[in-house]
């Protein structure tokens, strides 16, 4: 819990902020007071929280490597039991591998491989987050390794590869081009309160301009499918 | 409003609750709450055209007895007969494991447009994370001209600042693009919202640490399992983000971030950092996991829509909602949430013949910026099947669409988010109320 002087110091801290402005002044409480209560620290110590990587230029990644057949035992020993062998998709999640071409299908079918427009996106991932049940507890060769495995896996590089920062950044991923910024708002509904059409669905979006062939396969069912890939989420 | 001074309500009549709702059958409270129900509609139908005769009344046994004593010291709870109103985990899209994961908000029971905290939405991306106050630091750094590191301590010392603001989820109403998988609103749209947050400008702090010119965008990342992160442009952060340590009058809930998280208004939840320990000023984002595989929207041709971060204007009738069922034709107080992450609500219009005409409901004061207003419109149900949906404008103009407008420009496949669409529900001859998206 946070101690008892905390309250006071904001106490006094109010009571000083309104001599100084006088009773005539309005204060706007958006304004930034004139107070710094940061400690100043060096970048260098920080180094141990500085794990996010710029993963478009690679940018951050850390020394160290890690060879696909590095990557294969430490999937078997981390990955494997969620994962499922060769990244096929286990007891928790689906499938890793595969999925490449099929964004102009239903389901997209979602894995590194197919979806990741940069390669050290999986570098960053895994370093924060896996295994699940202990996070940021693998060696940064580790993560090289499995992530070399991976993407061996996805047929991106070959059986020798070995992933460091030089090498995990020059991966062309199939999926660099396919993102586009947010344009919204692109609809523009009218305010319409008589006479009006019944409120459509998407499936009679589908009826006039075609996006997706069969309705039963997409929305909800190909969320089922895609909700078995990586598992988790949103 | 007490929702049993109204014995015509729907709240009140037999199988109003959430469907399902496996807890309720076995609670003596609730059993007693249901049997007083089918006790006047039972009545109701006895009374044919003229006025039902009410039976004498008693005097009440709590009128008679000494009440519950006042404890040495507790944290007060909901009576017992409201034991039914709780937050459930995602049970349309199940997940294999519940560390990430998520549960909504039964937005059925909410009075006001305040979300109690114990019953506020949840996403995690590894579980709730567990920090001691007293042992949290948060950083800045980057392209600073001094990185900083504050204790709770130091960032409580500034002078604070109270809003209300929604927070909903980019992903809320995926599983309804195409089919009625959600009986109840709690499912349909309970990763919505909303809290009075209390904390300080994240400018301040920036300020503080002195951006320098080339800072464009700043990440924010979490002290949890998951690390979670998002870059955010920077005209955003200075703009009205917060860094927030209260909500509704307490300090976060474990669940929401405690000690501290970071709010930008309007904006999707996961935005929203919890448990921020650390802010980096960079020169473009970071397009990690939760910026491209995650968080994205599909377009046509195969595309992506990245950083689609802002919550468009929507609304939703809570009440009457899905798996409830109206006593009777007669006056039915219809209401519901509105809310916009581009301003503020102007109108709510509802239709009760499936879209083919509107009429404007009441908006109930307070209606803030990027905040839940409440919305109430006193329909005179005839009886006869009705399809009922509610349709919000903001103060852009924007004017919520429908899913076919939406499927119209986007690609409604796999795991959609930003589904604002206008949503309706059928009310059958007999009262019940369904989900009629598709």
């Amino acid at each position: 819990m946070p101690s008892l002087d905390i309250w006071v110091l904001r106490g006094a801290l109010g009571a000083a902020a309104v001599a100084l402005a006088g009773p005539a002044l309005a204060q706007g409480l958006w304004e930034r007071p004139d107070v710094s209560f940061g400690q100043p620290i060096s970048e260098a110590d920080l180094a141990l929280w500085d794990i996010a990587i710029a993963t478009p230029t690679g940018g951050n990644l850390p020394p160290g490597q890690g060879s696909v057949a590095e990557g294969a035992e430490v999937y078997a020993r981390l990955c494997v039991a969620c994962h499922g062998e060769n990244a096929e998709g286990g007891t928790m999640y689906g499938a890793m591998v595969g999925g490449i071409g099929t964004m102009a299908e239903d389901p997209r079918v979602l894995t590194p491989g197919s979806m990741y427009p940069y390669a050290p996106i999986l570098f960053d991932y895994v370093r924060r987050a896996m295994p699940l049940d202990h996070p940021q507890s693998m060696t940064d060769d580790e993560v090289y390794a499995v992530s070399a495995y991976i993407y061996q896996l996805n047929g991106l590089v070959e059986a020798d590869f070995v992933a460091d920062a030089r090498t995990l950044a020059r991966i062309v991923m199939p999926n660099r081009d396919a993102f586009v910024p947010d344009d919204r708002p692109d609809t523009a509904a009218e305010r319409c309160m008589q006479d009006c059409a019944p409120i459509g669905t998407v499936a009679d979006a589908d009826g006039a301009g075609g996006a997706a062939e069969d309705a039963e396969g997409g929305g909800t069912g190909g969320q089922i499918e895609m909700g078995t890939e990586e598992g988790d989420d949103g | 409003m007490n929702p049993r001074s109204r014995p015509e309500d729907v709240r009140d009549a037999p199988g109003v609750d959430v469907m399902p709702d496996p807890l309720a059958p076995s609670r003596p409270g609730r059993r007693r709450f249901l049997r007083s129900g089918a006790a006047l509609a039972g009545a109701a139908l006895g009374g044919g055209a003229a006025v039902a005769q009410a039976a004498p009344l008693e005097v009440p046994e709590s009128n008679r007895t000494m009440g519950e004593p006042i404890p040495e010291s507790d944290y007060g709870m909901p009576i017992e007969f409201e034991d039914h109103v709780r937050r459930r985990r995602s049970d349309v899209y199940v997940n294999k494991q519940n560390w990430s994961d998520w549960s909504m908000t039964p937005l059925q029971h909410q009075l006001g447009i305040v979300t109690p905290n114990g019953l506020f939405f949840e996403r995690h991306h590894n579980g709730v994370a567990i920090i001691d106050p007293d042992a949290h630091r948060l950083a800045i750094h980057g392209l600073v001209a001094q990185p900083l590191v504050f204790t709770m301590s130091d960032l409580m010392r500034y002078p604070a600042l109270s809003r209300f603001y929604f927070l909903e989820c980019s992903g809320n109403g995926l599983t309804d693009w195409r089919e009625a998988k959600s009986v109840t609103v709690q499912q349909s749209h309970g990763l919505l919202s909303c809290a009075q947050w209390t904390g300080i400008p994240l400018s301040w702090l920036l300020d503080e640490a002195g951006v320098k010119p080339e800072g464009k965008w700043v990440v924010f990342e979490g002290g949890d399992g998951s690390g979670h992160l998002r870059s955010i442009p920077i005209e955003k952060v200075m703009d009205d983000a917060l860094l927030v340590y209260g909500q509704n009058g307490e300090m976060l809930r474990a669940e929401q971030g405690y000690p501290i998280r970071a709010i930008f208004p309007g904006w999707e939840g996961n935005t929203c950092v919890k448990w921020l320990r650390r802010i980096m000023v960079t020169d473009a984002p970071l397009h990690i996991r939760g910026e491209t595989a995650r968080y994205t929207d599909p377009m046509p041709g195969g595309k992506w829509r990245q950083f689609s971060m802002v919550m468009e204007a929507k609304s939703v009738i809570t009440n009457p909602s899905g798996g409830m069922t109206l006593a009777g034709p007669g006056l039915k107080d219809v209401e519901g949430f509105a809310w916009s992450g581009n301003g503020k609500i102007t109108h709510v219009d509802i239709t009760t013949d499936g879209g083919r005409s509107w009429q404007e409901a009441a908006l109930e004061e307070p209606i803030l910026d990027k905040c839940l207003t409440r919305f109430r419109y006193r329909w005179n149900w005839d009886g006869s099947p009705a399809k009922i949906a509610s349709r919000a404008v903001d103060s852009t103009g924007y004017v919520q669409p429908t899913a076919e407008e939406i499927g119209g420009v986007r690609e409604i496949v796999g795991f959609v988010q930003h589904n604002n669409a206008i949503f309706p529900w059928a009310v059958a001859a007999s009262g019940e109320v369904v989900n009629a998206i598709a």
